[in-house]
C-alpha cells in the first residue's frame, strides 16, 4: 500500500499528519472548551455550538470585507482584532440567547436540546441569506502565510502554528479564569450545588449567564481560527458538533483539562489513521476506542473524585 | 431582628406549614425541636428562599424578605446551614469559605473563622468533599458565618456528628453569638444540644410551633416524651 514511499518519506509525511492533527486539535480544543463551561459544567446541550463557531467565522470575514474596502492600510493587523470582536459578537448573542431561551429551559435537558437545534437550522439559515450558499474565505494577512521549512520535505505552516498558540493561549486564560478568579469560583460551585450556591450568595442565574456567554465567546473564537485553515460556509459549524461533543464527553465533563488530553487524542487519531486508514475508517476507528474507553470509564477519562459529600 | 407572620409553606397539595408565626431577638439563641417529618427543614428551606412560601411574612430587621430570591436574602443578612452540611465537594475549604462573600474577600474575616475552627486552617487546601462529618460541619458553618450575617440559620446540625464534636458545636455557637449579637435560630432532635445551646425553646409537630418555653423553664422529660415516636 505504501510502497511507492521511501521511508523517510513516510516518515515526513507521519511527522505532517501529526502537525495537521494538531490544526485539529486546535480548533476542537477551542470548541471543546467552549462546550465544557456550556454542557460539561452547567449541563446545557447546545446543539447551536457549532453555529456560534461559524457566527466568529463569518464575523472574521465580514471583518476583512470591511478592511478591504474602507482601510485597506490596516490589512496586516485587521485578524487579530477580527478574533477579538468574534469573542465580543458570539458572547453578546450567547448571552442574549441564554436570557431568551436557556434560562426558561434549565433542567429541561431535551427541551433544551430540541430548542438548540431549532436555533441552529435558525442561525444557519440566517447565515444563507446573508453570505449565501457558498463558503466564504476571508483574506489573511501575509504574515499568516506560508511555512517553515523544517528539513527537506517537511514544511509546517505557519496558519497551523499560529491557531495551535491561539488555542494553548485561550486554555491557559480560560484556566487561569476558572481556578483563579472570583467568577470561576462561583460557576464552579454553582455546579457542584446549584440551590446551594444560592443559599450562600451567589447569584446563580448571573453566573449562568455568563456562563453561556462565555462558552459562546470562546466558540467564536473557534470560528475564527477556523478561518485560517479552512473556508466558511453556512454548515461549517454543524460538521464540527459531533466532534466537539465527543471531546467534552470523552474528557470527563466537568473537567477542562480532560477536554485538553481528549481534544488531543481525537485529533491525533483521526489525523493519522485518516491517512493510514482513509477518513471513513479513521473516524470509525476513533469512534470505536472511545465507545469502548467509556464502556470502562463512563465518566470520561478524568473524572472528578472525592471522598464523599 | 428575625420575625415570621402566618407563615404558610406547601408541596403541591400538601400544605406542610399551615399557618406559623415567631420571632427571634437579636443576640437570641432559638432551638426549634420536633421529630421527622415535622416541618423543620421545609420552614428553614423557606426561610432562606430554597422554597417559595404559599403565604404570610418574613421580616429581617422589620424589611419584608418573603419574594427575595435566596443570594438577596444572604445579602440582607440571613445566612443557612442546611441538614447535611452541603458544602461544596470539588473546592478547597478556603474556597468554600469564600464562595459567597460579596466584594473583595478579607483575609481578617477568614482568620476569624480559623480561630474558631482551628482544624479548617490546617486543612485550607483540601477538597471539602475529603473532610470528616464534623469537620464539614464545621465548615459549613464557616462558609455561612462569612457572608457577615445578622441572622443564622442550622437544620439539624448534630446529624451524623460524634458526641465530642456535638460539644465543640454548641461551645461555638454561642461564642458566635456573644462575638457578633447574632441571632440563631437551630433546629434539632437532639434535645441534650439544644439544652446545652438555645436560650428558647419551642416544640414542632405537624407544622405547628405547639410549645415554647424560656430555657430555665423548660421540663425536658416533657419535651422527650413529645420527641419520642
Amino acid at each position: 500500500m505504501f510502497s511507492q514511499y521511501t521511508t523517510e518519506e513516510l516518515y515526513n509525511i507521519f511527522l505532517m499528519q501529526c502537525f495537521s492533527g494538531l490544526s485539529l486539535f486546535s480548533v476542537l480544543l477551542l470548541m471543546g472548551l467552549g462546550l465544557a463551561l456550556i454542557f460539561g459544567q452547567m449541563g446545557v446541550i447546545n446543539m447551536a455550538h457549532g453555529e456560534f463557531m461559524a457566527l466568529g467565522a463569518y464575523t472574521v470575514y465580514f471583518c476583512s470585507s470591511m478592511t478591504e474596502q474602507y482601510a485597506p492600510s490596516l490589512g496586516p493587523y485587521y485578524f487579530v482584532f477580527a478574533i477579538g470582536i468574534a469573542f465580543a459578537i458570539c458572547a453578546l448573542v450567547g448571552a442574549l440567547v441564554e436570557f431568551l431561551m436557556i434560562r426558561h429551559l434549565y433542567h429541561r435537558p431535551l427541551d433544551t436540546l430540541l430548542a438548540t437545534w431549532g436555533l441552529s437550522l435558525i442561525m444557519q439559515q440566517t447565515y444563507r441569506s446573508l453570505f449565501g450558499a457558498r463558503e466564504v474565505t476571508p483574506t489573511l494577512p501575509d504574515w499568516l502565510m506560508g511555512s517553515f521549512n523544517i528539513k527537506e520535505g517537511l514544511d509546517i505552516p505557519i496558519n497551523g502554528v499560529f491557531v495551535l498558540c491561539l488555542a494553548l493561549a485561550v486554555t491557559l486564560v480560560l484556566m487561569v479564569f476558572m481556578y483563579k478568579s472570583k467568577f470561576g469560583l462561583r460557576l464552579r460551585a454553582t455546579v457542584q450545588n446549584r440551590k446551594m450556591s444560592g443559599a450562600v450568595g451567589i447569584n446563580t442565574g448571573k453566573v449562568d449567564r455568563l456562563a453561556f456567554s462565555l462558552g459562546c465567546g470562546i466558540a467564536g473564537i473557534a470560528g475564527a481560527a477556523f478561518t485560517t485553515i479552512g473556508s466558511t460556509g453556512p454548515d461549517s459549524g454543524s460538521r464540527y458538533i459531533v466532534d466537539a461533543f465527543l471531546v467534552v464527553v470523552f474528557g470527563g465533563a466537568a473537567n477542562l483539562l480532560g477536554s485538553v488530553a481528549s481534544a488531543f487524542g481525537i485529533a491525533q487519531a483521526q489525523s493519522i489513521l485518516e491517512f493510514f486508514l482513509d477518513g471513513t475508517k479513521g473516524k470509525v476507528a476513533t469512534l470505536l476506542v472511545i465507545v469502548i474507553a467509556l464502556m470502562f470509564r463512563p465518566q470520561g477519562l478524568f473524572p472528578s473524585k472525592v471522598r464523599g459529600h | 431582628m428575625l420575625s415570621v407572620q402566618n407563615l404558610s409553606v406547601s408541596y403541591g397539595q400538601s400544605n406542610v406549614i399551615p399557618d406559623m408565626s415567631f420571632s427571634a431577638a437579636a443576640g437570641e439563641i432559638l432551638g426549634i425541636v420536633g421529630r421527622n417529618g415535622m416541618g423543620k427543614s421545609t420552614l428553614f428551606r423557606a426561610l432562606i428562599g430554597m422554597l417559595p412560601s404559599r403565604g404570610g411574612r418574613i421580616l429581617l430587621k422589620d424589611r419584608e424578605i418573603t419574594r427575595d430570591a435566596p443570594h438577596q436574602r444572604v445579602g440582607h443578612g440571613v445566612a443557612f446551614v442546611p441538614q447535611g452540611r452541603m458544602i461544596f465537594p470539588y473546592l478547597t475549604v478556603y474556597e468554600n469559605l469564600i464562595s459567597g462573600v460579596r466584594g473583595k474577600v478579607s483575609e481578617e474575616a477568614v482568620n476569624e473563622i480559623y480561630a474558631l475552627f482551628p482544624v479548617l486552617r490546617d486543612m485550607k487546601k483540601r477538597k471539602g468533599g475529603n473532610l470528616s462529618g464534623g469537620q464539614q460541619q464545621q465548615l459549613a458553618i464557616g462558609r455561612a458565618l462569612m457572608t457577615n450575617p445578622s441572622v443564622l440559620l442550622l437544620d439539624e446540625p448534630t446529624e451524623g456528628i460524634q458526641p465530642s464534636i456535638i460539644k465543640d458545636i454548641s461551645r461555638s455557637l454561642r461564642e458566635i453569638r456573644d462575638m457578633k449579637n447574632l441571632t440563631i435560630v437551630v433546629s434539632e432532635q437532639v434535645l441534650s444540644f439544644v439544652l446545652d445551646t438555645c436560650d428558647s425553646i419551642k416544640v414542632i409537630d405537624r407544622g405547628r410551633l405547639i410549645r415554647e418555653d424560656r430555657r430555665a423553664d423548660v421540663d425536658a422529660e416533657q419535651i422527650k416524651a413529645m420527641l419520642a415516636v
